[in-house]
């Protein structure tokens, strides 16, 4: 589903945040909405004062004062009570937040000081800091029924400085049940103040996603384009889970992965042992991926023996592990019960040959961008496996001495 | 700024200058096995050690990054994450942390058996002065209480125990009381040959939450070889025993240990198939100790130590076919040694530990106030040499304990890593150093490896483990594996995720 779409914006200084309508509501009720006018409508543009813009799929004959968007190329997937922000030059809807979708994010920052060759959301060199962090705060005080989950991620979130621990600690008095989980290459985290910072927040539902692609330094600091990374990510694993912040690693399979995956894998588990999930995860085909194809496609069909390996050793080991972004069609069974729904819905895909799967209700499908480039193994599966060999998922985390223990929730 | 991408040249450069972490190393199976300070290990080609050491390593190749990954070096071309290594060796230690943990209390000597490897003196089992009377509980609960330790085991032994019931009644709600006091978790353990247990007792035992530790050496002809009691029923009596504590108490709550004699030593799946048909799910495969009534008895229960490994190896072995014949069952040795070989973790079995458990880890309080580094210790103390003696509750406090010559004499013979010996052995960061075991068999608590029958066993049961590791077989690893996390073999899935 879509994110975005364009039209022609009218009275549009600064950017708007505000909760759609697709009812005209009473004038008392109109505070921090923003009216959509799906067809021709009749409306009285006089009587438009209360909200805080206007949105319609054609233009109106009377322009209104109001700020104001018409002429959308795509306006179909607006709901009532989507909360969108409206740019003025040029005309852009963004969709912030969809309450009825399972994954909701929050994008804090398109600056990054690595440069993964894989990077789906490639980073930029501007200052965004101030004008994203005032929106979000702007976001959070909109969302009336708090989400179960909420990912915190950009670019690279700890840049923002002092305005992620506003967005944190703003976060925590709104929807204090509400489980984040913040994506982060985790180098600022080396530094033992910040990590003591960022666990003085006492934000009681918080985890850290922390990308991790190779044991061997060299290796991971080519894939993030960042020398010293991997001694930062390393000692960032280790001081945030110290002061008591629980950690995730992520590794995404591409063929500067696969070769030492076994032996990832084998480090997680005696370095970071602490971890409360490994997520193995597909690649992405967008951002800066198609530019990198060839240094970093291998089919997934073609690293089984490599994914499962690493699967089973963590497995065995107690160790929390998922596959994510695989369809079930190129994944073996013993590796179906580590497979996950993992693709948001507004990016999530089935192909044709999808439709008369029969583990499509179980599989998590394709990114929409995988439509220029999947696996060479997708394919209906006519009937389900009775039943598959594989480990129960691990259950509780070892800890090492002087890294706390994560606490179990 | 423009976005480039860089060649991994400027990332992992070919030839980097690199310097060595510390590690041991040895040959095994044709290979180099090398160990590193926190027991992380790496099977290697012979002859790279030398390369290491003379720089003519390969830079370039796998075998370089394994070796940096695993921290046996480090190069200038990023952090040796030497706060990293650190905590990996901290974690190893883990079991030092918090003072000691298991504290025996010897309530009496008396017992109404009269096995030949017997540990300790044995009295015949009518009241008298070989019970712990109530103000040497008191001081020895006083003195567990004062332990540092967040949560400590009381482990009551004999004799046998139960002959003196209602000593351990005395004890249990004074100590529940203290631990209260000192917000202090605290388990409770009876070692019992369960002969002479009623339904009282269990009724009792399961209202305060205590375990049952007994004695089971294998099948009845075995068992009733070894543990010789009137009426000549010991094995009838265990098993009685360990049915009535089951219903009462539950499964969870009663073990079984086995000893093994040189009767033991041809009936190694034998005894293995007593245990699964007993329905437990442990079995330790354990020598017999050369302290007690056993050396006096040697000639009739002693054996080489080599037989003895020709015996755990078969046994092993027949236990690992009952485990893939699915049911589960797990060897206790094997699954600590593996611990220490395969996890980052430590463990807290006593008598596996460098600094050694003894006094560390574990006290024993004698019926007659006496305090000794560990069962052992009071077990030569039986044959009149009071070695490891530290002192007395009446006239110590946990401090003079630990200050006293006879504890300093023992601490100082208690880290392999300062034994020779041990302390260039590849497998040091799995083994450990038991000075009273040396002292025993030896007449020296630092001992002399090459003819120390600790030394031999655990080389031995360690380079087994290693070709198990080495063969990496994906069935034995599971089951093994099983074992270290206690978790189910395999589980049928049936819906995915």
């Amino acid at each position: 589903m879509r994110l975005t779409t364009t039209g022609v914006a009218r009275n549009i200084e600064q950017g708007i945040v505000g909760i759609i309508t697709t009812e005209h509501l009473s004038r008392e009720k109109r505070a921090d909405r923003i009216l959509f006018l799906e067809a021709d409508e009749a409306v009285c543009t006089e009587d438009l004062s209360g909200y805080r813009a206007l949105l319609s799929r054609d233009e109106l004959q009377n322009s209104p004062s109001i700020p104001y968007v018409h002429s959308l190329r795509e306006s179909d997937y607006l709901r009532d009570g989507d909360i969108v922000a409206l740019e003025g030059s040029p005309g852009t809807v963004r969709s912030l937040y969809r309450p009825y979708e399972q994954h909701h994010h929050l994008f804090v920052t398109e600056r990054c000081n690595s440069n993964c060759l894989m990077c789906s959301q490639p980073p930029k060199d501007r200052d965004d800091a101030e004008a994203l962090t005032k929106r979000n705060l702007e976001l959070i005080r909109l969302i009336s029924a708090p989400p179960p989950y909420l990912t915190i991620t950009g670019g690279e979130p700890t840049l923002l400085g002092d305005n992620l621990f506003t967005l944190i600690k703003q976060l925590k008095a709104s929807m204090p049940n509400t489980e984040l989980h913040m994506l982060t290459n985790g180098r600022t985290f080396a530094w033992p103040d910040y990590s003591r910072r960022f666990a003085a927040l006492e934000h009681p539902n918080i985890s850290l996603g922390i990308p991790l692609y190779s044991d061997f330094a060299g290796d991971h600091d080519f894939v993030v384009q960042a020398k010293g990374a991997f001694d930062q990510t390393i000692a960032g694993f280790h001081q945030a889970s110290r002061n008591g912040v629980r950690v995730e690693v992520r590794v995404v399979l591409h063929k500067l992965t696969i070769p030492r995956l076994t032996k990832l894998v084998e480090y997680i588990y005696r370095n970071l042992t602490f971890t409360e999930h490994i997520a193995l995860m597909g690649l992405e085909y967008t951002g800066y991926t198609p530019r990198n194809i060839d240094a970093l496609w291998i089919d997934p069909y073609d690293y089984q023996d490599e994914l499962e390996r690493a699967v089973e050793y963590l497995a065995v080991r107690n160790m929390n592990v998922s596959i994510y972004n695989h369809q079930l069609c190129v994944l073996r069974h013993s590796l179906w019960n580590y497979a996950r729904k993992s693709i948001s819905d507004w990016k999530m895909l089935y192909l044709p040959e999808c439709e008369r799967c029969a583990a499509l209700s179980a599989c998590g499908g394709l990114f929409q961008w995988a439509i220029k480039k999947h696996s060479d193994h997708i394919h209906t599966i006519l009937s389900l496996p009775k039943t598959s060999q594989g480990y129960s998922k691990g259950d509780r985390n070892g800890r090492l001495l002087g890294v706390l223990a994560t606490p179990t929730r | 700024m423009a976005r480039v991408f860089y060649p991994l040249e400027r990332f992992a450069p070919a030839t980097p200058t690199f310097h060595l972490l510390p590690f041991r190393f040895t040959r095994l199976n044709g290979k180099e096995l090398l160990v590193n300070e926190a027991g992380e290990f790496l099977f290697v080609p012979r002859g790279t050690v030398q390369r290491l050491t003379d720089e003519s390593l390969d830079t370039d190749s796998a075998l370089y990054q394994d070796l940096k990954a695993k921290q046996f070096l480090y190069d200038n071309s990023s952090s040796p994450l030497l706060d990293i290594l650190a905590t990996k060796i901290r974690t190893k230690f883990d079991h030092m942390c918090g003072g000691t943990k298991l504290h025996i209390f010897v309530v009496t000597l008396r017992c109404e058996h009269s096995c030949e490897y017997c540990q300790v003196s044995r009295q015949t089992a009518t009241r008298g002065e070989f019970d712990m009377s109530p103000e040497t509980a008191d001081r020895a609960i006083a003195m567990m209480m004062d332990s540092p330790a967040p949560a400590v085991t009381l482990e009551f032994q004999g004799g046998e125990p139960l002959l003196a019931f209602d000593v351990i009644q005395y004890i249990i709600p004074r100590a529940k009381k203290l631990a209260r006091e000192r917000k202090k978790d605290l388990d409770i353990v009876v070692c019992t040959n369960l002969a002479c247990v009623t339904d009282d007792i269990l009724l009792y035992f399961r209202d305060e939450g205590v375990k049952v530790s007994t004695s089971l050496d294998g099948p009845a002809f075995l068992h009733n070889k070894n543990r010789p009691r009137p009426g000549h029923n010991s094995y009838e009596k265990a098993i009685e025993g360990i049915e009535r504590s089951r219903a009462i108490l539950g499964m969870e709550s009663v073990a079984a240990l086995m000893t093994t004699t040189a009767a033991s030593l041809d009936h190694a799946a034998a005894i293995v198939d007593e245990y699964v048909r007993r329905e437990f799910h442990s079995i330790f495969l354990r020598p017999i100790s050369p302290y007690g009534f056993a050396v006096k008895t040697r000639h009739r229960t002693g054996y080489e130590m080599d037989r003895f490994l020709d015996f755990y190896k078969q046994g092993l072995a027949h236990i690992l076919k009952v485990n893939r014949d699915g049911y589960r069952i797990a060897e206790v040795y094997t699954q600590i040694l593996l611990t220490k070989i395969l996890t980052p973790h430590s463990t807290r079995y006593v008598d596996m530990q460098s600094p050694a458990g003894e006094a560390w880890s574990v006290l024993v309080y004698n019926y007659d106030g006496d305090v000794y580094a560990s069962d052992e210790s009071r077990m030569l103390a039986e044959m009149r040499d009071w070695t490891f003696r530290l002192g007395n509750v009446h006239k110590d406090t946990r401090r003079s304990l630990f200050t006293g010559d006879p504890a300093l004499q023992l601490f100082q013979a208690s880290c392999n890593q300062a034994l020779a010996g041990c302390s260039d052995c590849a497998f040091q960061a799995y083994c450990a150093a038991d000075p009273v075991y040396h002292y025993a068999t030896q007449g020296d608590m630092y001992g002399h490896r090459p003819t120390s029958g600790f030394c031999a066993r655990n080389m031995e049961v360690i380079k087994h483990l290693f070709s198990f590791i080495e063969e990496n077989d994906r069935d034995t690893m599971r089951i093994l594996w099983s074992w270290i996390t206690g978790k189910p073999l395999t589980e049928e899935v049936v819906e995915c995720a």
